[in-house]
């Protein structure tokens, strides 16, 4: 049995149900977010986890130049490490029928018997390879699905200067490539570049690592931790010091593997938006709540105080509204939490095609959906709380007699003597928004936000355009790059140099090292630069050329931050490659970096500080785009050219990467700009109209036409939202701030650039929605019922 | 909830006597309608009795409507005391002024103030599921004659079948007073009588203590007394010999 005053509240709900829709509509988007945003990291995390799990990921990671299999002994006896895993790997350069540019791969080694220790391969289809078997590989899924290979396909690779024809027998998947990108890459890239797995004894033997490893993982004992600070510090300090002799390059722990990182920063990602969309729909909600409740109870007056006549409470009355509010709010949390899961799951399905997971376990903790609810119902009460303590407040008697004529005074501009100027209704304007100032300033925050968020949308574009304008326009602008196994004299420029086709060639050392300064400290590549170079250029916040001073390293302005140096510090440097020496050099100017975390200095002066002759660690190319296909084809035949890096498929790369990851929220992001400012102006003039329908009949009554009675409305409206664009523009400015400073990573920065473009159409949008909702309500202003008016009471 | 405050000391010069319900005295009263002090009433005494029929005659503006208010417990005095039986209407609090309004008292208003969303069987049940006692709502519609029209709603009640359902809501609880604010105020004679047979059956069956207001003296010759208002003053008070039947009244 339902009780009556409950009725009353369903026949309500039902009476409202297109406002009641929309508001819960703005709430499901948020829930929605929320959930969808939180159960994929849930999801993301626990996947991941239970992939590195089952397929025993290392802790620690290590490359070396060669060391017998018998140092393996030695390194299990370090204290806190638990398993140890020797293997080959070599950096390849592949052959693809009927793919003309390069392809680079890891070739890694399996075990000779039995599954491996640490980094176990999950195949996807097809078998392990045989161990002595030269000719049988697993290649990564993500290679053979952009190539369209499958299992008996062939293909051939440059293996230690032989080129060897090789069979694909399985396809397969890696924990340590869950983020498949190319060393020196910025975003994978699957059809060059990908991994392949091949039998230790075959392996071994191609590379002279009988009895040897160049590449070493483990996994450290329970309570050992995988942090910095930790016991891994101290095995990899341990581990260092024995590769050290067989030219380790220097251990890493698991957060600095390179995909484990890239997969932490996108759920660094993930959890930003996770807070402030969410954040800023449910502000909205509470808005529009605050305006439809309050209206309610304004026109409930008369029955609140019938209600109150009768003997209902304080309490009863505010309850009432409350549950109304609640079940607004109840129809938005089930949608939300319904179409949460679904994008939930879109969303990790998504995210299993774009990194290389074998399976995705979808999480939906109760915690989130009980965080959702939690809220939305708080935002929801608080945003209705004035109005539904007003109506519980109200004194029956007063609520019993007509509202008294609500207090109008000159505003400010008259008593500063200017009402000469202004018309009568341009009088009620403005009186009308001075009287309420605090809706006026909710209307127009409600404006604003929508214009705000629809500035992230045209940011993100123009960002990366700036980024990919700057970075490979102005700063990297080699066609090619092509690495060299090992180091080699500059004189072999010129067989580069010579290559028809190739315009300019420029050599660049680079030699892994540690940065330290104070107790911080970063491992990155010193990159060795021509000073005049005009193929890699670093520039200055004003984005001008840096000329490379003689001596001193030019560091990327992130890294400065991470290290908190200024130049004329002093950094210690150790090397991490050779006598893995460490020197100290003065910090000689900051350059502006968007990708990576970059550390320069002039060739020279790196190979001084080596203590070796002119040497080069690879070259970076300007070759002419119709010959483009040749240089690749002569620069495949070079064994001693490990890889190549392509300018127009790394632009591309990179803007597929962002595509998916960042402009996918523009569209969200524009779209929810357009509903939020539709929204709020039509609401708060819809509003407006019932509340002033009265005053704008007798208006039409005493002989004002349908155009001037809309001025009165229409004006307030245009007014606000004047007021309202300025303030959005800035609104919108550091929500972009906001989002470029939270997206920030040593991976990539986005440039916080705005241009006109980007302000222009955030207002444009909101104008128009402005210009909708005022047709609208200029349509529902022509059914003014006159008559009506004259005869209610009041 | 808050218990009323009893009335210990009752004014020595005017001896009560035991069936008075309402007894008010020095009753004063001023609000503010927007920036407009208005003075409503300027001190009342009187003495209202169980089971009597009172009209309270009055212009607008006479204060009779703030009466009923203070007395129905919707409004407080700004100085004076109203007491209802021993408690002192005037001292209770928000609390025991709702208890008070729940078990005490029916109001019936002159815009009917039903819930348009609820039929007339529900504008009822909304008082009954909160009294003490009540009658059921169908059998409250009865007593007003509209046990036929239990399922309508508002929208399609005329009137005065509008101001009977109010009635009905009103009774239901059987309260112990009556209180009703022109209720005939916004309909035609014919219905009017209607309406006041019903209020004047109420009263002579259930023994309801009825205070009726109107500024139309037509309307005075059914009561029992007559209380007229001016200025917020008790201009006159003035017994009837006999009640008149609602029919036989002229407007």
């Amino acid at each position: 049995m339902i009780r009556a005053i409950d009725r009353k509240l369903l026949r309500e709900l039902r009476a409202m149900r297109m406002q009641a829709l929309a508001i819960a509509l703005v709430i499901v988007s948020g829930v929605a977010i929320f959930i969808m945003s939180l159960s994929t990291l849930d999801s993301l995390y626990e996947t991941r986890e239970r992939y590195y799990r089952s397929h025993h990921f290392a802790d620690v990671f290590a490359s070396l130049k060669r060391a017998p299999e018998s140092l393996a002994w030695r390194i299990r006896r370090i204290p806190g490490v638990d398993k140890v895993q020797t293997r080959v790997v070599a950096y390849v350069s592949l052959d693809i029928p009927d793919f003309a540019e390069p392809v680079s791969a890891h070739l890694i080694s399996l075990p000779e018997a039995g599954p491996s220790l640490l980094n176990r391969v999950f195949l996807t289809s097809g078998r392990m390879p045989e161990a002595d078997r030269d000719d049988e590989v697993l290649i990564s899924a993500e290679l053979a699905a952009a190539h369209g290979l499958g299992l008996g396909d062939g293909l051939r690779a440059t293996i230690n200067g032989r080129r060897e024809r090789l069979t694909i027998v399985g396809l397969a998947m890696s924990p340590e490539y869950i983020y498949q990108i190319a060393p020196g890459a910025m975003f994978p890239d699957y059809a060059r570049y990908g991994v392949l797995w091949m039998g230790r004894e075959a392996l071994a033997v191609a590379y002279d690592m009988d009895s040897a490893f160049n590449n070493v993982t483990l996994t450290l004992a329970p309570g050992a931790g995988t942090g910095t600070g930790t016991g891994a510090e101290n095995v990899i300090d341990r581990l260092d010091t024995l590769l050290a002799p067989y030219g380790g390059t220097g251990a890493y722990a698991r957060e600095h593997q390179l995909s484990h990182r890239f997969l932490s920063e996108e759920l660094k990602q993930q959890q930003t938006i996770a807070t402030v969309f969410p954040l800023i729909f449910f502000g909205v909600a509470a808005f529009l709540l605050n305006v439809v409740a309050s209206r309610l109870i304004g026109l409930q007056r008369e029955q609140i105080a019938s209600l109150k006549a009768f003997g209902y409470s304080n309490v009863d009355v505010g309850v009432h509204y409350a549950k109304l509010v609640l079940a607004i709010v109840l129809l938005g949390i089930l949608g939300g939490i319904g179409l949460g899961v679904l994008l939930g799951h879109g969303m990790s399905g998504l995210y299993r095609e774009f990194y290389s997971f074998p399976f995705m376990d979808y999480v939906l903790r109760p915690r989130v959906i009980a965080a959702a609810a939690a809220v939305s119902i708080a935002v929801a009460l608080l945003g209705t709380l004035h109005a539904v303590r007003g109506a519980a407040r109200l004194p029956p008697a007063q609520a019993m007699r007509p509202e008294p004529p609500p207090v109008y005074r000159a505003t400010l501009v008259e008593r500063l003597g200017l009402q000469r100027w202004l018309s009568q209704p341009t009088r009620m304007i403005l009186r009308h928004i001075e009287r309420r100032p605090l809706k006026s300033l909710l209307t127009t925050l409600g404006i604003a936000m929508a214009c705000g968020i629809m500035m992230i949308g045209g940011f993100q574009r123009g960002a990366i355009d700036h980024m990919v304008g700057v970075q490979f326009g102005m700063s990297q602008r080699a066609d090619l790059t092509a690495t060299y196994t090992e180091p080699t004299s500059g004189r072999s420029l010129y067989s580069l140099q010579s290559l028809p086709g190739v315009t300019l060639a420029e050599g660049f050392r680079s030699v892994p090292v540690r940065l330290r300064f104070g107790h911080r400290g970063y491992r990155t590549t010193l990159e060795g630069l021509d000073p005049h170079g005009r193929l890699m250029r670093l520039l200055d916040k004003e984005l001008a050329p840096i000329v490379l001073p003689p001596e001193g390293v030019v560091l990327s302005d992130y890294l400065a931050e991470l290290l908190q140096v200024r130049p004329g510090d002093r950094l210690v440097i150790d090397v991490l490659e050779g006598d893995r020496r460490t020197v100290q050099v003065a910090v000689a100017a900051i350059a502006e970096q968007y990708l990576g975390v970059g550390a320069y200095m002039r060739r020279s002066a790196l190979n001084r500080l080596l203590r070796e002759g002119d040497a080069i660690s690879g070259a970076h190319l300007a070759v002419d785009s119709p010959r483009r296909g040749a240089v690749y084809a002569e620069l495949k035949e070079m064994p001693r050219i490990a890889g190549i890096i392509e300018q127009t498929s790394a632009i591309r790369a990179f803007y597929d990467t962002l595509a998916q990851s960042v402009l996918f929220f523009t569209l969200i992001a524009t779209l929810l700009g357009a509903t939020i400012s539709f929204g709020v102006v039509y609401n708060s003039m819809r509003i407006a109209l019932s509340e002033r329908s009265r005053e704008l009949a007798s208006l039409r009554v005493l002989g004002f036409e349908r155009g001037e009675i809309a001025y009165i409305l229409l004006g307030e409206l245009a007014l606000l939202t004047l007021a309202a664009i300025p303030l959005g523009l800035a609104i919108g400015y550091g929500l972009c701030a906001y989002l470029a400073a939270a997206f920030e990573s040593d991976l990539y920065r986005i440039a916080l650039v705005l241009d006109r473009g980007v302000y222009a159409w955030a207002a444009l949008v909101v104008i128009l929605s402005a210009l909708a909702s005022g047709l609208m309500i200029w349509r529902q202003l022509g059914r003014l019922d006159m008559v009506a008016v004259l005869k209610s009471k009041e | 909830m808050e218990p009323l405050h009893s009335a210990t000391h009752p004014t020595p010069h005017r001896p009560r006597r035991p069936d008075v319900v309402f007894h008010i005295e020095g009753v004063t009263k001023v609000y503010r309608m927007g920036e407009v002090r208005v003075h409503a009433l300027r001190g009342v005494d009187l003495d209202l009795y169980r089971g009597e029929l009172c009209v309270l005659l009055g212009a607008s503006g006479s204060g009779k409507s703030t009466l009923l208010n203070i007395l129905g417990g919707l409004d407080t005095p700004t100085a004076g005391r109203v007491l209802y039986g021993d408690q002192d209407l005037t001292a209770a609090g928000e609390g025991a002024l709702t208890a008070y309004r729940r078990h005490h008292v029916g109001f019936v208003f002159q815009f009917y103030n039903l819930i348009p969303s609820l039929t007339a069987r529900e504008n009822v049940a909304v008082v009954t599921e909160i009294a003490r006692d009540p009658m059921r709502p169908e059998d409250a519609l009865g007593l007003v004659g509209l046990g036929e029209r239990l399922d309508h709603f508002p929208a399609q009640l005329s009137g005065g079948e509008q101001q009977r359902v109010a009635i009905a809501r009103a009774v239901a609880k059987q309260p112990q007073v009556l209180l009703c604010d022109e209720p005939t105020g916004a309909l035609d004679s014919k219905t009017g009588v209607v309406v006041l047979e019903v209020l004047e059956r109420v009263n002579r069956e259930l023994g309801t203590t009825t205070v009726v207001i109107t500024h139309n003296a037509g309307i005075a010759a059914m009561a029992d007394r007559v209380v007229s208002l001016a200025d917020g003053r008790i201009a006159d008070v003035h017994a009837n010999a006999e009640r008149v039947a609602p029919r036989e009244l002229s407007w």
